[in-house]
């Protein structure tokens, strides 16, 4: 057999092995494509509806008498009115058969116990309203909601059913109306978290997000970038060097929630800061994405070819010049897609938010660094254990704007990439 | 399937390992420095230097001047030491772990090892053109305003605009960038960068340059630019080069020095050195027959 004979018959097998090859792994990224839409594609369904809310058009008589008896415009007596007791005439008004205390009561939970407050917030907004009739959507409960956007089956026996014939019959004469519609859901995003589904929001949540991973970035940049910088360009090559190099190493392999028992031992217990406050989960972020962004930026200055540091030095930069003219510019857009990883990271991160109390039930929204705060993961997790059907639609909602962030943050990582990008 | 190859492949292996050890005798040997290794007027005086990485030596004990208006070409054999001894100059090698240095270096009369010298200092003092042309990524402009900004030489833009420009003009690359100045650096084509990074290193007004292997990654054409480059640098600075081409050494240097496996064999005038060289390892070495 000749040589080029031997050859050609292994030719066949070797192509055939590259075609399956090949086939292989684009097998494995179709199906990782899959899952992936298959996960968006289930959160979407489920979320989609949270960003519309059922609201219900009543022409709500902002009566004087029951608003500012005394008259005098004082925005302390108008804030302590009786809002909810202008809701309820109207829909008495819109139903004036319904009689019965029972009934009438029944008949007032159509509408959500928000409501009152949404007319709170347009009297205090524009007092010269009062005494006018103006026709307003107000919130519908979040049963009420559930039954429009088709979430609950009207075929179920009554007993079975969260809204019984009678609320089902208010609604569809309502409908019949043209007073039930489905309009954009703006306390999803103003409000704070809330045991009513239709009043609680992701405000809370995100601000308390905002702040703990401003703290994360202002700590572990600066701290990360300086120890890649030690441990690449000055430090000693000794046993202690080493040593430390191993464990950053191993901290990046360490559980999240040992960082979140860490930081509730020494930031809350011992240093005394606020629990639930963005600061201590910041800090206790920054412990978790430290080793992240010491390793990725030393990849990065090694990344930057020797040759450059050594024209530096060549015409007299001091290492310290060479590193900042010269090397960390060329590393900026590793080190940059490091720190946004490790954010992301951060920003996904809810077992060691849990340790130091970032999972209470907080209204407000967090004015500051040192207000109690949660966060969006911790808040997905909040709703997704609430047994209302409304919550799982805003579980899902929540995710999705998680995700929209996290989109978002890569994005930029890759955009800033591309800007500092240097050809060598 | 395999016997071919088997029986071609070990043959070859051998040859090739058998050659150098027959060519290169008098391995272990010491070797005395054959001619003369000072000059009338050094700028800078090796003296005794001997050169360690992790405890292996890999320089030992040369002495040799580097004259005041001379180019002095280093020559040998891959691996004999010479890129080695010219980073001790503006100790470059300091940037190695596990480098050590004994001898002097004198410039001035002062050790530039001693440990009252800034090695920032000296390196703006002695400057040095890389094997591979590494011009920052930066514009052509910052290329060779970076060494006077860092060294604060120029006091306001005008000066500085001044100092690029007749860097240029003497790396002979004004004529080809004069109208790109701001674009990159890393843009020009390999002869063009090394001349762009010549233009950085005088741009400090450095007394040597060190050159290290200037040429290597060029073609010819580009060579020739640099060699006659060299030539007109010579009036200013001293120049110390290490070259793979015996016949760039014989164009471009007045003395030759030669290396031999971490030792100076012979050193001379380069018209001597080439038609009459004293050591019978330099013989072998210029007359080819091994290296």
């Amino acid at each position: 057999m000749s040589r080029a004979a031997r050859i050609r018959a292994g030719l066949a097998r070797r192509h055939r092995a590259e075609r399956r090859f090949r086939a292989y792994g684009l097998a494995a990224v179709l199906l990782g494509l899959a899952f992936l839409l298959l996960l968006f594609g289930s959160i979407l369904a489920n979320g989609y509806q949270a960003f519309v809310q059922t609201h219900i058009q009543l022409p709500v008589h902002l009566d004087a008498a029951v608003l500012d008896p005394g008259g005098g415009r004082d925005p302390a007596a108008l804030r302590r009115a009786d809002y909810g007791a202008l809701v309820k005439q109207a829909l008495y008004r819109e139903f004036p058969t319904v009689t019965g205390r029972q009934e009438r009561r029944a008949l007032a939970r159509l509408v959500s116990g928000g409501a009152a407050y949404e007319l709170r917030e347009l009297v205090l907004e524009e007092p010269g309203r009062i005494g006018t009739a103006p026709e307003l959507w107000l919130t519908a409960d979040d049963d009420i909601d559930m039954l429009v956007k088709g979430n609950i089956d009207r075929a179920l026996p009554e007993r079975a059913r969260r809204v019984d014939d009678r609320a089902l019959a208010w609604v569809d004469a309502l409908d019949a109306r043209g007073r039930v519609a489905l309009r954009f859901n703006t306390a999803f995003f103003t409000a704070g978290d809330s045991r009513e589904p239709e009043q609680a929001g992701i405000r809370g949540a995100l601000m308390g997000s905002l702040l703990t991973l401003l703290v994360t970035l202002l700590l572990s940049f600066p701290v990360g970038v300086a120890a890649a910088v030690y441990l690449e360009e000055f430090a000693p090559r000794n046993r202690f060097i080493d040593l430390i190099e191993i464990n950053i190493n191993n901290l990046a392999a360490v559980p999240s929630i040992i960082f979140g028992l860490l930081g509730l031992a020494i930031f809350i217990n011992w240093f005394g800061m606020p629990r639930s406050a963005p600061l201590v989960g910041g800090l206790v972020l920054t412990l978790m994405t430290l080793p992240t962004i010491i390793i990725a930026s030393r990849a990065a200055i090694q990344s930057v070819p020797p040759s450059i540091k050594e024209a530096a030095l060549g015409v007299g930069a001091s290492r310290m010049q060479a590193m900042l003219h010269h090397v960390l510019p060329s590393a900026l857009p590793g080190m940059l897609t490091g720190t946004i990883i490790g954010m992301a990271q951060a920003l996904g991160e809810s077992a060691p938010l849990l340790m130091i109390g970032m999972v209470a039930f907080i209204v407000e929204p967090p004015q500051g660094f040192l207000d109690p705060a949660t966060a969006l993961p911790v808040q997905i997790y909040l709703w997704s254990d609430s047994p209302e059907r409304a919550f799982t639609e805003r579980t899902s909602a929540a995710i999705l704007v998680l995700l929209a962030f996290l989109i978002a943050m890569n994005a930029g990582a890759v955009l800033l990439r591309k800007k500092f990008a240097t050809r060598f | 399937m395999d016997t071919t190859e088997a029986v071609a492949a070990p043959l070859p292996r051998a040859a090739r390992a058998a050659a150098p050890r027959a060519a290169a005798p008098d391995l272990e040997q010491e070797i005395a420095t054959v001619g003369e290794v000072t000059v009338a007027r050094p700028r800078m005086q090796v003296r005794g230097v001997s050169v360690f990485y992790n405890g292996k030596q890999a320089v030992f004990d040369v002495s040799l001047d580097i004259g005041a208006d001379e180019v002095v070409a280093l020559i040998g054999p891959s691996g004999c030491g010479k890129t080695t001894l010219l980073r001790c100059l503006n100790r470059m090698n300091d940037t190695i772990d596990g480098c050590r240095v004994e001898g002097k270096i004198l410039m001035d009369g002062k050790n530039v090892y001693a440990r009252k010298v800034d090695p920032v200092l000296l390196r703006a003092r002695v400057g040095m053109v890389f094997q591979k042309p590494n011009p920052f990524p930066k514009s052509i402009f910052d290329n060779v305003a970076y060494g006077p900004r860092i060294h604060g030489l120029a006091s306001h833009r005008d000066e500085l605009e001044e100092i690029v420009h007749t860097s240029l003009e003497r790396a002979g690359l004004l004529d080809e960038v004069k109208d790109r100045l701001d674009q990159p650096g890393t843009g020009l084509s390999g002869g063009q960068q090394q001349r762009l990074c010549i233009a950085r290193a005088i741009a400090v007004s450095p007394e040597v340059i060190l050159m290290d292997e200037p040429c290597s990654a060029l073609d010819p054409i580009a060579t020739a630019r640099i060699e006659e480059l060299i030539h007109e640098l010579r009036a200013n600075f001293s120049i110390a080069i290490v070259t793979h081409s015996m016949q760039q050494a014989a164009r471009v240097s007045q003395r030759t020095a030669y290396f031999h496996l971490g030792r100076l064999v012979e050193v001379g005038a380069t018209s001597a050195l080439f038609t009459n060289p004293q050591h019978r390892l330099t013989e072998e070495y210029i007359t080819g027959r091994f290296g």
